[in-house]
């Protein structure tokens, strides 16, 4: 809890202009900021003495099926050195886009490339942003809450009989 | 009586053609053992000593399709693994069969998706679907028998040269 205590006062302290938002479930903490500044935020978690939040356990996205705000992109972070996990939100707006976090943790890389697959959410300076799953030239993104269960008929080709 | 009666006294025996070859096929399947998922476990327990796939003649699983006729798909195949399927199917050497193993080769079985092919009789010919999720090793063994009957009823005309594939562009 004490630690809890001093991620808010830090983050307060260090990044004025952010307006940050932090909840508690069940032990679980989550902070909600703005888009633009994930990546300073998150350069900051990684680098501190303090914190050393040094491994990004996954990012992933959140499609709430509504026209305004509609998709959330999600980072779970791990501090190896205070076995601390922390669970950052970032809503999107009105576009798709954020900033990549691949320079600050390599091992977002293929997430990212995932939460690009399967939301259709664009990372912004990602070295390498293709398909995970799908094949290279489908053309939607299955997670979103407007693609059928049973697929598009026709949209992925199957070998002829 | 006659002349037969002089020939199996003699140690020989009188057959067609047809049923030698038969008989010679069936006898020993090359099984090309095309493991998905979690099926191929229940595939691998055939081979060995408790169920024993070699008391029937098809203990070589050949792991390139260019020396076996049995092709058994035993996994979920996913829409992109379909390519990688029928690719292996086609180098494979005329006669060949092909056992659907388990629900999700079938029909698609639990996996109502968009990434899972709905049975993979949609790109692939198949002679045999075998039920359960995953089958019993036994069960695929009767399969293989089944196959087995199968191939020995064949007649050496039922096999014309197909035409050749069609290279695809890419």
């Amino acid at each position: 809890m004490e630690f809890v205590e001093k991620i808010k006062q830090k983050l307060q302290e260090r990044f004025k202009s952010v307006t940050f938002t932090f909840e508690e479930f069940r032990g679980e903490t989550t902070i909600k900021f703005n888009k633009e500044s994930v990546v300073e935020v998150c350069e900051y978690l990684k680098t501190d003495d303090e914190l050393k939040f040094n491994l990004c356990e996954d990012v992933t996205a959140i499609d709430w099926q509504r026209k305004k705000n509609r998709f959330t992109v999600v980072y779970q972070l791990f501090s190896l050195f205070n076995k601390t996990r922390l669970r950052l939100k970032c809503d999107l707006g009105e576009d798709t886009s954020i900033d990549s976090v691949t320079s600050i943790w390599q091992s977002s890389n293929w997430a990212e490339r995932e939460a690009y697959d399967m939301y259709g959410i664009t990372f912004d300076g990602h070295p390498d942003l293709r398909r995970m799953y799908m094949p290279e030239e489908f053309e939607y993104y299955p997670l979103r809450k407007d693609f059928p269960l049973m697929g598009i008929p026709g949209s992925i080709p199957l070998p002829k009989k | 009586m006659g002349l037969e009666a002089k020939l199996m006294n003699d140690g020989f025996f009188t057959t067609t053609i047809d049923a030698l070859v038969a008989w010679a096929r069936k006898s020993s399947v090359w099984p090309m053992p095309m493991g998905i998922s979690c099926c191929a476990i229940e595939m691998m327990a055939v081979g060995d000593p408790k169920y024993d796939i070699a008391r029937f003649g098809s203990e070589v699983m050949r792991f390139t399709p260019r020396q076996s006729d049995l092709m058994i798909v035993a996994g979920t195949v996913t829409f992109k693994m379909s390519h990688i399927v029928r690719k292996i199917y086609d180098q494979m050497p005329e006669p060949k069969w092909v056992i659907a193993m388990g629900a999700c080769t079938s029909t698609g079985g639990m996996y109502r998706s968009y990434s899972v092919v709905q049975g993979i009789d949609q790109f692939l010919p198949v002679d045999l679907y075998v039920a359960g999720c995953p089958p019993r090793p036994d069960n695929l063994l009767n399969a293989l028998i089944q196959i087995q009957e199968k191939i020995g009823k064949t007649r050496a005309r039922d096999f014309q040269n197909s035409p050749r594939i069609e290279l695809s562009e890419s």
